[in-house]
């Protein structure tokens, strides 16, 4: 809309309007003053918007337009005009940088479009430029609620191509902290869900449980966050000592945690009216959808690659595959509380049966020799400085590994050609797959329920950006 | 490579780095057009098992030319050209493999005569198998036959196929960029795209200054 100090000429007044049978237009006031003629102020209701506005510039004003091909379609005059908002990917509760373009129909959310990349760093064409034993630093970093896993994964990968046998211990000591990790991601899960549908509290009691487990790892491995712990070969270290007591106390707390959070959550009816029947997917959505983790099993199958694809020696622990009903918000977070009892369980499995042996494998093609004997061989030490600047080389091959990550399948396809650096590495994020099941999810439900639904997929931006 | 290659090997240098491959870093040397154009990887199983292929995965690629089923240090693939991609996509979702579990390239620069693998990876939850399907992509034709009229959830990883190698997926709903900016020009995830030197791309910054 222009703007002028000219006086509007053809305005009419009230009254004139009255005559003509016209209705009045707005009058343009000739704010600096210079004009000739002196402003014609009438009464405070012709400052308000006058109806001579066309639609589409009193749309343009309110926001509502926006030129967008992928919304084109007709658009319904008067109470039924949808309406594009746009979420993200600055919003508290989109989790990091998620960007969602919902169309609405007053309340209801007829469409929605998730925008991703605004966390895009390159960490694939990075692992190209790292040898096989750095790129667990990279991985690490994709999902960082779960960097265990990630490392996990990756090392999986590469011993397969490599065909290296892992110790029992090492296999023992990866399990155990996949598992704890598992437990500290479903807490931020639940605490982040929760504060997303406003029960604050709940989100400093997740955050206050987690830091002590993520107190053991910083313990075990140097780093709360990030750790570059498990390697191809092994771990990187043993772990250290007075572990059982540390362990042993997180499994003490959690169960009389878990009970205060049943009590804010699962009785309070506000969490349970806003959560149940909420974001429902069904299996055969799910699954054409590629979702996999706690939303696929909320939806009634039990699907869990610890179970069908051991890895690690996981089948030698006895646990239950958690399944929902509804496929709802509230299936979800109940699988996540449930799967923290069962990964407690495996943890106290893990802690009774802790094998004795070696933490990396023998193998010296992938390992470094060990540290005694770096000290007093020459030829030990000049061994660890080219395996640390040159790296191992990985025989010519392709695969996929997948490890069951808090969020679902998370695969690593690793190509290698013979030498020291992967010749591909691609992620297979879970988050990433999960996204696209926001639009079905959402489809016909209320504004309210959007940031719920978010919250109860658990993405993390990280990972879906890589 | 001369403490490799020296004698003077310790008690804890006997199993040393010494694989046949080190030789022979085929990026260095330079272009080398002489292996067979699709194959030759993964065709040794590490475990010493025999490899084996579900016969019933064979039946998928029944008369389709040019297509081969092989074992892959202990995975089944399948390959074959790209054209027959979404047929035997479609065969294999009738056989029960309902999740499209992952889709990505892998660009062969100066490795291979076909430059682009473009590589589905797909899950059977019901038989709990997976098979993983390659189809190469020659570079003066990047076309590829869209999977999403199949398997819905081929949608986002297809963006960003096309996003990181500018694979091209006929019939995709929707092939815009999904990770890098919109204006972004290259593909990073080729091999002739250099990691570093790329100019920072700010949309707008020298009118800001």
């Amino acid at each position: 809309m222009t703007r002028t100090n000219e006086p509007d000429q053809t305005a009419l007044t009230g009254e004139a309007a009255a005559q003509t049978g016209e209705r009045p237009r707005r009058r343009t006031v000739d704010v600096w003053l210079t004009g000739t003629e002196e402003p014609d102020y009438t009464d405070e209701a012709s400052q308000e918007f006058q109806p001579d506005d066309t639609e589409r510039e009193l749309a343009e004003q309110l926001g509502s337009v926006v030129d967008d091909d992928y919304f084109i379609e007709e658009q319904p005059q008067g109470d039924d005009e949808r309406m594009i908002v746009n979420m993200g990917p600055q919003h508290p509760s989109t989790h990091g940088v998620l960007r969602l373009q919902i169309e609405l129909e007053g309340e209801i959310i007829r469409r929605t479009k998730p925008i991703i990349g605004y966390l895009h760093t390159g960490m694939e064409k990075t692992a190209e430029d790292l040898m096989f034993m750095q790129g667990g630093t990279n991985v690490t970093r994709m999902d960082y609620l779960a960097p265990f896993h990630n490392e996990l994964c990756y090392s999986l990968a590469v011993e397969r191509l490599l065909g290296t046998d892992i110790p029992p211990r090492a296999q023992a000591i990866r399990i155990l902290m996949t598992e704890l990790n598992r437990i500290s991601s479903h807490l931020v899960a639940l605490a982040t869900n929760a504060m997303d549908v406003g029960a604050i509290s709940m989100m400093l009691y997740g955050f206050r449980d987690r830091e002590q487990i993520l107190d053991f790892f910083e313990k075990a491995t140097g780093l709360r966050m990030n750790h570059n712990y498990i390697r191809p070969g092994g771990v990187a270290a043993d772990l250290p000592p007075g572990w059982r007591a540390d362990v042993t106390e997180i499994l003490d707390t959690l169960p009389r945690r878990l009970d205060q959070y049943d009590a804010i959550l699962e009785k309070n009816p506000i969490w349970v009216e806003r959560t149940q029947n909420v974001g429902v997917v069904t299996t055969e959505e799910a699954l054409a959808y590629g979702l996999t983790g706690p939303t696929l099993r909320a939806t009634g199958l039990e699907w869990d690659l610890r179970k069908s694809n051991p890895y690690s020696g996981i089948e030698q622990y006895e646990f239950d595959v958690i399944t929902g009903e509804n496929g709802d918000v509230y299936d979800r977070y109940r699988i996540r509380v449930d799967e923290i009892y069962q990964s407690m369980n495996i943890v106290k499995q893990v802690t009774d049966t802790m094998p004795k042996g070696d933490y990396m494998t023998g193998d010296r093609k992938v390992a470094p020799p060990p540290r005694g004997r770096i000290n007093e061989s020459m030829e030990a030490l000049i061994h660890h400085f080219k395996l640390f600047t040159e790296g191992f080389r990985v025989p010519e091959g392709e695969t996929y590994a997948a490890v069951e990550s808090p969020r679902g399948e998370l695969g690593c396809y690793l190509v290698s050609t013979g030498g020291g650096k992967p010749w591909r590495m691609h992620t297979r994020a879970p988050s990433f797959y999960n996204i696209q099941g926001l639009p079905i999810m959402m489809a016909d439900s209320l504004v309210a329920d959007t940031v719920a639904t978010i919250a109860s997929l658990d993405p993390i931006m990280g990972d879906v950006d890589r | 490579m001369s403490v490799d290659g020296s004698d003077r090997v310790g008690k804890d240098m006997v199993d040393a780095p010494r694989t046949p491959a080190e030789t022979g870093d085929n990026a260095e040397e330079g272009i080398e057009f002489d292996r067979e154009t699709n194959g030759g990887v993964g065709s040794a199983d590490r475990d010493g098992d025999e490899p084996t292929v579900d016969p019933g995965l064979v039946s998928l690629i029944e008369g389709i030319e040019g297509a081969s089923i092989e074992d892959s240090v202990g995975q089944t693939v399948i390959r074959l050209p790209k054209d027959s991609l979404r047929t035997v996509a479609e065969a294999a979702r009738e056989a029960g493999f309902e999740v499209c579990a992952d889709i990505t390239a892998v660009d062969w620069f100066r490795e291979r005569r076909v430059r682009y693998d473009v590589v589905v990876s797909l899950l059977s939850v019901s038989r709990n198998q997976r098979v993983r399907i390659i189809a190469g992509v020659p570079r003066d034709d990047l076309t590829v036959p869209s999977l999403v009229p199949v398997y819905p959830g081929a949608n986002f990883p297809e963006r960003e196929v096309y996003d990181m190698f500018g694979i091209i997926f006929e019939d995709h709903p929707d092939l815009t960029r999904i990770l890098m900016p919109d204006d972004w020009t290259g593909y990073p995830l080729r091999k002739d795209f250099d990691v570093g030197g790329v100019p920072v791309q700010f949309k707008g910054s020298h009118e800001v200054i």
